[in-house]
């Protein structure tokens, strides 16, 4: 496990190890070798069997550079067959990893070989496709160092790759969800919740609440369906406390890897700003930031200078403040600083529900500048704040009807509807129920609504949308800006729509309600520019992921738009991202939490060779 | 000697086929596969009943194999009552289960009751699901082999106190359309039993033990028929157990 906490090299002032590095790293070609082994897992909390690389979980951290040509040498040591994907990783769709559509997986006993070339750089991670051995811990990190000089210097590299321990095996979990959605919730909401409740909101505001929700089936406090897990940074928990060095002065390049099997993490270090200088293995425009949410299977490297003689804390809350990750950044060994309580847990409003907008089906926020019924509603049915809304891309709306509805004690502040400007038939209404408070409200003789700050890849009203801890900046997908495109900004010759959809009481996940193994494959082809629609139905946030081809996210930005391997759709939102389809053959997409996708929410994609194939290719692409 | 040669060849192939098809569920999707079986024990009730005159001990649980699209399932209830040692009910049902709707299963099978006294086979039609504001409902109509026709409902809720100390109300209620009057049952509706259990979750959801009040009333014919045999026709039980689930 201490593999993982190597530093990794960072310029040549600072060597750490350069990991399981066997062959030569000269004339660009190198061999790995990874085993995969049956290990155990000691969270400090609980110890069980598990699934590991090199006799470890994490596996290693996989140290490539740009521009190698790789051989990695995989002996599988299990009594069960398995595989390896190297996720985020452009290469040949046989070496990709997936049973059933890269190859056939790894037998027991069985070794294969991997040979692609690194055509990329930047922070990435590999695990089993097989089953749910991720979750029970075959995964590790890759980094791969760039050819050219990066746009930004730091002295000290450290892998943080969080997970999400669980003590059942992920083959119990998945049956445990099936014959019981709510068998890991314990969060549900309970008599004295409502007593609580009764005090705050009244009795008829909360009344109201489970009625709403108990019409539903559905529980607002289903954030995190996997409750009961052990967030672990680089193999520790928080007891255990992975701590990297420093020297007070020195810039330091956090790696954070997401692998767990289904809990996001808010991730902040009291004290210091995190400069978010990568986002999937991709530059992006530094932006500055004093926590990010960081979805299930994403990467996001960022810089932090810590200038006092001190340790800092690096907390990592789950998104449904179930658990806690913790890590230490010191000067010195055996340091600690003070660990922050967990937050409050967030509850789903119903906006999440998806239920705030009538004829869009979710936040449609990059076509609403043409939408001619944009028709929205903010309903909440619970003590939700509506703090600093921006609607200012609304636009031209012809018949903007927007409705607030809050059934209790909501604040709504710094509302300034002045900038809607051309709703012809904007019909506003604002019902609260009870004595909320609005505050700064401008209408600007409009009708119109822009509600500044708040993270527009959340459902207007949303119980999820992030907020700062210790106040400052949390980061938003619209913060994300490329630092250097990687392919030609142009119009996407198709769009795809992607509904994702569930029954959350019988733990069925599919896409457009159609369940994986009943769905036909994704055909595109090689030359196309598919903008993906995704229209997130359910209650859960999809951290959807497709595989040999990038996703570059829509944030508005149009050629500046951040080229990411995961894009997160949150509950009631609609978020479309583009690929420029260069990889021929088979390839896996799915949603990236390990029970959606075991169940259901995933689909082959098969790149077919279009007439226009070598046109598009040369023209498309504008980065090697 | 042709159609025995034919059985003969059609025999294997059927087991062959459901071996395949075992074979197919118990691999986990790799892809493109169909999901795995499912399956669970539950024991909703281990229990035993004080109760004035005699003490019972009684279960309530079932098994369930299956995918998202079809499940089979074994349920069983018992009750044993120590005064007399005998099993005052003793029911099987084997059943197959399909979704019908988001929340709701429709079930067919047959059920065999085995109590002291004459047995009965029934032939079942049964709806069961989770009904809004969270009202567990299980709505079972019977035809006996007799010809009789019955239905029962049964209807729990859990009353969260806190995430594992969970109060769970029950009612069950059965009714006939005609007299059985072997078994002790009249026409109309004969039997409630009304309970509360306080439960708590003791390791996961798989150990929760509980106390609880346990109360039968018998109505009408049923009612008459019972006290024609000296058998009581309220009882009042405390209950002490444990829910199981594999």
């Amino acid at each position: 496990m201490n593999g993982t906490e190597t530093i990794l090299r960072a310029g040549a002032r600072n060597l750490g190890a350069a990991l399981f590095l066997l062959g030569s790293g000269a004339a660009g070609a190198a061999e790995y070798r990874l085993s995969v082994d049956p290990v155990t897992i000691d969270t400090g909390e609980f110890v069980r069997s598990g699934i590991g690389y090199n006799g470890a979980s994490p596996g290693p951290v996989l140290k490539f550079r740009e521009g190698e040509d790789v051989t990695i040498v995989v002996t599988n040591n299990l009594t069960e067959s398995t595989s390896i994907h190297w996720h985020g990783l452009i290469l040949p769709f046989q070496q990709d990893g997936v049973p059933g559509i890269s190859y056939d997986g790894i037998g027991p006993g069985e070794t294969f070989t991997y040979r692609f070339p690194i055509v990329q750089a930047g922070t990435y991670w590999f695990h089993s496709h097989t089953g749910f051995q991720e979750p029970d811990g075959a995964y590790g990190a890759i980094v791969i160092e760039p050819k050219n000089r990066e746009p930004f210097r730091f002295k000290r590299d450290y892998v943080v790759q969080l997970t999400d321990a669980h003590p059942h095996s992920g083959d119990r979990i998945m049956r445990n969800l099936k014959m019981s959605a709510d068998y890991y919730n314990r969060k549900q909401r309970t008599v004295f919740d409502f007593f609580s409740d009764v005090s705050k909101k009244g009795l008829g505001a909360t009344v109201d609440d489970r009625m709403a929700w108990g019409d539903m089936r559905m529980m607002s406090t289903d954030i995190e369906d996997l409750q009961g897990f052990t967030p672990l940074i680089n193999g520790k928990s928080a007891q255990q406390n992975w701590t990297g060095l420093f020297t007070p002065g020195e810039r330091v390049r956090l790696r954070f890897i997401n692998s767990s099997a289904m809990a996001y993490y808010d991730i902040r270090i009291p004290g210091l700003q995190m400069t978010v200088v990568q986002a999937d293995g991709n530059n992006v425009q530094p932006v500055k930031v004093d926590e990010l949410r960081i979805a299930v299977a994403e990467t996001y490297d960022v810089l932090v200078q810590p200038k006092e003689d001190r340790a800092y804390t690096i907390f990592a809350e789950s998104m449904g403040r179930t658990a806690y990750a913790r890590g230490t950044l010191a000067p010195r060994e055996g340091m600690s600083a003070p660990v922050p309580e967990l937050r409050e847990d967030p509850r789903l409003t119903m906006a999440d529900m998806g239920m705030s907008h009538g004829g869009h089906g979710g936040m449609d926020h990059s076509k609403m500048g043409q939408g001619s019924s944009g028709a929205m509603t903010h309903k909440m049915a619970d003590g939700s704040t509506m703090e600093g809304m921006d609607h200012s891309t609304m636009g031209h709306g012809s018949s903007g009807a927007m409705t607030h509805k809050m059934a209790d004690g909501t604040t709504m502040q710094g509302m300034d509807h002045s900038t809607m400007g051309h709703g012809s038939s904007g019909a506003m209404t604002h019902e609260m129920a009870d004595g909320s408070t609005m505050q700064g409200m401008d209408h600007g003789g409009h009708g119109a609504m822009a509600m500044k700050g708040a993270d527009p890849f959340y459902a207007p009203g949303s119980g999820l949308t992030p907020v700062a801890a210790e106040g400052g900046k949390f980061l938003s997908y619209a913060d994300l800006k490329a630092q250097k495109p990687l392919y030609e900004h142009r119009a996407p010759t198709r769009e795809i729509e992607l509904q994702l959809t569930g029954n959350m009481e019988r733990y069925i996940w599919s896409i457009n309600g159609v369940k994986f193994e009943d769905a036909e494959p994704i055909r595109l082809t090689y030359g196309e520019r598919v903008r993906f629609k995704f229209v997130n139905t359910t209650m859960m946030t999809h951290p959807m992921h497709l595989h040999g081809m990038w996703s570059i996210l829509d944030v508005g930005a149009g050629k500046w738009n951040p080229v990411k391997h995961v894009v997160s759709v949150a509950p009631g939102t609609t978020v479309y991202m583009e690929t420029e389809v260069d990889a021929l053959g088979q390839w896996a997409f799915h949603c990236h939490l390990s029970y959606h996708a075991g169940s259901g929410m995933f689909r082959k994609v098969v790149v077919e060779e279009g007439p226009e194939h070598s046109k598009a290719l040369s023209g498309a692409k504008v980065r090697g | 000697m042709a159609k025995t040669h034919g059985r003969v060849e059609v025999f294997p192939r059927i087991v062959r086929a459901l071996l395949l098809c075992l074979a197919a569920f118990s691999f986990p999707a790799t892809a493109q596969e169909k999901s795995p079986l499912f399956y669970s024990v539950t024991l909703e009730r281990l229990e035993y009943r004080f109760g004035d005159e005699s003490d019972v001990g009684a279960w309530d649980g079932d098994a369930i194999i299956g995918r998202d699209e079809w499940k089979l399932r074994l349920q069983s209830e018992g009750e044993y009552e120590r005064e007399s040692s005998s099993f005052e009910t003793l029911e099987n049902q084997l059943l197959v289960q399909i979704p019908v709707s988001d929340f709701f299963d429709a079930k067919a099978g047959v059920r065999f009751d085995t109590p002291e006294g004459p047995d009965r086979v029934y032939g079942v039609l049964g709806l069961q699901g989770l009904a809004p504001q969270w009202f567990e409902l299980d709505a079972d109509l019977f035809l006996s082999e007799r010809g009789d026709v019955s239905a029962r409902l049964d209807v729990d809720y859990e009353l969260l106190l806190t995430n594992r100390l969970i109060l769970t109300p029950s009612l069950e209620a059965d009714f006939a359309f005609s007299e059985d009057r072997p078994i002790g049952v009249g026409s109309g509706l004969g039997k409630v039993e009304v309970g509360a259990r306080l439960s708590y979750d003791l390791v996961d959801r798989s150990i929760s033990p509980y106390v609880g009040v346990h109360f039968e009333q018998l109505f009408g014919p049923t009612k008459r028929l019972a006290r024609d045999d000296g058998e009581p026709t309220d009882q009042l039980f405390f209950v002490a157990g444990v829910r199981v689930r594999f």
